[in-house]
């Protein structure tokens, strides 16, 4: 028979004879019965939980399930369609977190979460017993939101390329293929969404490649927003490397897309009052939390999954732990870089509940670069607490790049975006 | 005589069940907690051309670490955003990182 280290616990604070032999015996070795941790989605917050798992207990068996051998970074892929950065150099692999780190990855896709029996069913037939589960399953498309000619089967001929891999490809390729003089529309999404400065940082890139390689060309951005993240610093750098390529039209001038005719490539707004028509269009559909949140009934009436802002244990189903963009997270984005740092704060807060003590009080990062050209890089950073029921940003702390930095504060942060690639896949992967 | 052995007997008997218990309650603290997150921009020093970010992996010293978080934090020290980093961090939690990280060297 083996106890949980838990309940060994619990009986040496009962101070017993019987419970002070028992703390003679050796440790368990070999995993312990119940205390098995699954991690669903090996992406930023999945892998970051699963690994820092570890870290704070070697002894702890963890697994992780995710679909994808390779996982694509979302962040970068803007970089790949600027032309400066191949695939494969925002390509991840688990053979780290596997060899290096003692995860047990299994590839594989997860069907159905079991909340009250607190197991886990895989595509492959397999089922998978959970003492604690943590989900970071990302994001879906909120295909009913989306604008009328759209759906999942178009992204073929008008990606979203907002999950990277394929999609980053195939919009890659029409970039390519785009005549000079062409006209690519970007739609961005409505709030909230996965990484609020990506579709501007996005418009960025594909100027860039346009300006080497299509220099006619246009970039138009139709935007149901009437404001977004960093927007100064956008348009001021789109200003000063770009001239008048980038054209931003906001939701109050023009930009609620309605519809979309996909065959003709032409895009419709303010209930077909104005029409555009582009060579290539990167429609970005709205979002929710990933759809096998919404299936084990981790979210809410928005779509997305109530957490403890304390521990990210669910509201509803307090032994799965959502982290990452699928979670609301009181001020944090949806982003990399609050996955990863929401990962540490959960494997803490398991590790430190499998022995009985409170989570340590959190404390979290976000810092996320964007480049407007290769040589020219913005940020907007910010220390979170929790304070008074949510996750907030410090006072005073946080903000965006200055805007009146000159060129060589701007190349210096273009520098420090490709060093925060580099250490935060590491952390995360490595 | 008899008292003694099992006095020893005591002893021993609460060492080991401290020492089980110390390890299985070796708790993650919120220094180590608040460390941690610094490791996503410094984590790793890379190589050429990525290599611009200092690595806090082998530790760092702390009085050193103190000084320049607080250079960071009021400016002395120019920075593009460790100074808007710094100051999410008070006093008291600055010193928790130093720790931490001079442990790690």
């Amino acid at each position: 028979m083996t106890i949980s280290r838990r309940k060994f616990l619990q009986a040496l604070g009962a101070g017993g004879a019987a419970s002070a032999l028992a703390a003679c015996a050796p440790m368990p070795t070999e995993p312990r019965n119940g205390e098995h941790i699954v991690v669903v989605g090996g992406g930023s917050g999945g892998a970051t939980a699963a690994k820092y798992l570890r870290r704070f207990d070697p002894n702890l068996q963890v697994t992780l399930v995710e679909p994808n051998a390779t996982y694509h970074t979302c962040y970068g892929s803007n970089w790949v369609l600027g032309g400066f950065r191949q695939m494969d150099q925002i390509a991840q692999s688990y053979q780290a977190l596997r060899d290096t780190h003692g995860i047990n990855v299994i590839q594989d896709r997860v069907t159905a979460i079991e909340p009250d029996a607190h197991q886990v069913r895989l595509a492959g037939g397999r089922t998978l017993s959970y003492q604690k589960l943590v989900l970071s399953p990302g994001i879906d498309f909120d295909w009913e939101a989306a604008a009328e000619g759209t759906s999942e089967a178009t992204a073929d001929r008008i990606p979203h390329a907002w999950k990277a891999g394929p999609q980053t490809q195939i919009l890659r390729r029409q970039l390519e293929a785009m005549p000079n003089g062409g006209v690519f529309i970007m739609v961005a999404p409505p709030n909230p969404f996965r990484c609020p400065p990506g579709p501007y940082e996005r418009a960025s890139m594909v100027a860039h490649y346009f300006k080497t390689h299509k220099p006619r060309s246009k970039v138009l951005i139709l935007d149901v927003k009437e404001g977004f993240s960093k927007q100064g610093l956008f348009m001021g750098g789109w200003e000063a490397n770009y001239g008048d390529m980038i054209e931003w039209v906001g939701g109050d001038r023009g930009g609620m897309v309605n519809r979309v005719d996909v065959a003709n490539r032409t895009v419709f707004s303010d209930d077909g009052l104005n029409r555009y028509r582009g060579d290539v269009i990167n429609y970005i559909p709205p979002q929710k939390a990933a759809q096998i949140a919404h299936d084990a009934g981790l979210t809410n009436e928005a779509g997305w999954c109530p957490v403890d802002q304390r521990t990210f244990a669910s509201s509803i189903h307090p032994d799965v732990h959502v982290i990452g963009d699928s979670s609301v997270a009181g001020a944090m984005p949806k982003s990399g870089h609050s996955a990863n740092s929401q990962g540490k704060l959960v494997a803490a807060a398991i590790v430190n509940g499998l022995r009985g003590i409170d989570a340590p009080e959190p404390s979290m990062v976000n810092t996320c670069y964007s480049l407007i050209t290769p040589d020219w890089g913005i940020s907007v950073a910010a220390v979170y607490r929790y304070d008074d029921g949510s996750i907030r940003g410090v006072e005073g702390s946080g903000g965006v790049s200055p805007a009146d930095a000159d060129r060589e504060f701007r190349r210096r942060e273009a520098d420090y975006t490709r060093g925060w690639y580099r250490s935060i896949t590491t952390d995360i992967w490595g | 005589m008899r008292y003694t052995r099992l006095a020893a007997v005591a002893l021993a008997v609460s060492l080991s069940g401290a020492a089980a218990s110390q390890s299985a309650l070796a708790e993650v603290t919120r220094g180590a907690l608040m460390a941690k997150t610094c490791l996503a921009c410094h984590g790793a020093a890379g190589t050429a051309p990525e290599a611009t970010i200092p690595t806090l992996v082998h530790g760092f010293p702390r009085e050193l670490m103190i000084q320049t978080m607080r250079g960071f934090r009021d400016g002395t020290r120019p920075s593009t955003v460790m100074g808007r980093h710094a100051k999410g961090y008070t006093d008291a939690e600055i010193e928790l990182l130093a720790d931490y990280f001079d442990g790690m060297r």
